[in-house]
């Protein structure tokens, strides 16, 4: 029973893509840029301003 | 006199403490390279929004060298005081990067708003409308 249920899901699978034709997929011509900094919140980067100015006073050589 | 010690005493305190962390073993609070520091006042590296710095203008293998150097470092540092402050490494780095371009000096060259280089004048440099 359950094999014959199967049998019938693919089936209908194989019909569906048979009317439903081929999925294309273009590729854009631009080159994606994933901008990350975007994420970024004005209220995390006041948060953090204060330990990050402590942090470069710290470590002067590398800043 | 005693008084005057205290400072000194904290300092030591402070210095060896970096280094038990870090394994540091030179002064704590130590100069740019000068390899590093003239190619900042010549314009060749910059600072970028990310919270690292860049080649400006022709990439030299001693530029390339410098800017990897510099940043290996200074993500060794986001990535720990991050973690610390319970914020991503982006986050912290962006942070650092907006306060770094607005202790540019003149003549020093930064990443504007728009993504372009700038050399810093007289006036507030053109930074990211976020930044503190």
């Amino acid at each position: 029973m359950k094999r014959r249920g199967a049998i019938r899901a693919v089936l209908v699978g194989v019909m569906a893509l048979g009317i439903g034709g081929c999925v294309t997929v273009e590729a854009p011509d631009k080159p994606i840029v994933i901008e990350l900094n975007i994420n970024i919140t004005q209220e995390v980067i006041y948060r953090l301003a204060e330990d990050a100015g402590d942090t470069i006073e710290e470590n002067s050589d590398i800043f | 006199m005693l008084k005057n010690w205290k400072p000194t005493k904290t300092i030591l305190a402070a210095a060896a403490a970096i280094t038990a962390i870090t394994g540091f073993t030179g002064a704590a609070y130590a100069m740019r390279d000068p390899a590093y520091a003239a190619a900042r006042a010549n314009g060749q590296v910059g600072e970028k929004m990310d919270g690292y710095i860049g080649i400006v203008g022709a990439e030299t293998a001693d530029l390339r060298r410098i800017v990897n150097d510099i940043n290996i470092q200074r993500r060794a540092v986001y990535a720990e005081k991050a973690q610390a402050a319970n914020a991503t490494l982006e986050e912290y780095a962006f942070t650092a990067g907006c306060l770094l371009i607005s202790r540019t000096t003149t003549g020093e060259m930064y990443q504007a708003y728009n993504g372009g280089w700038k050399k810093r004048d007289a006036n507030a440099p053109d930074r990211d409308p976020r930044c503190p």
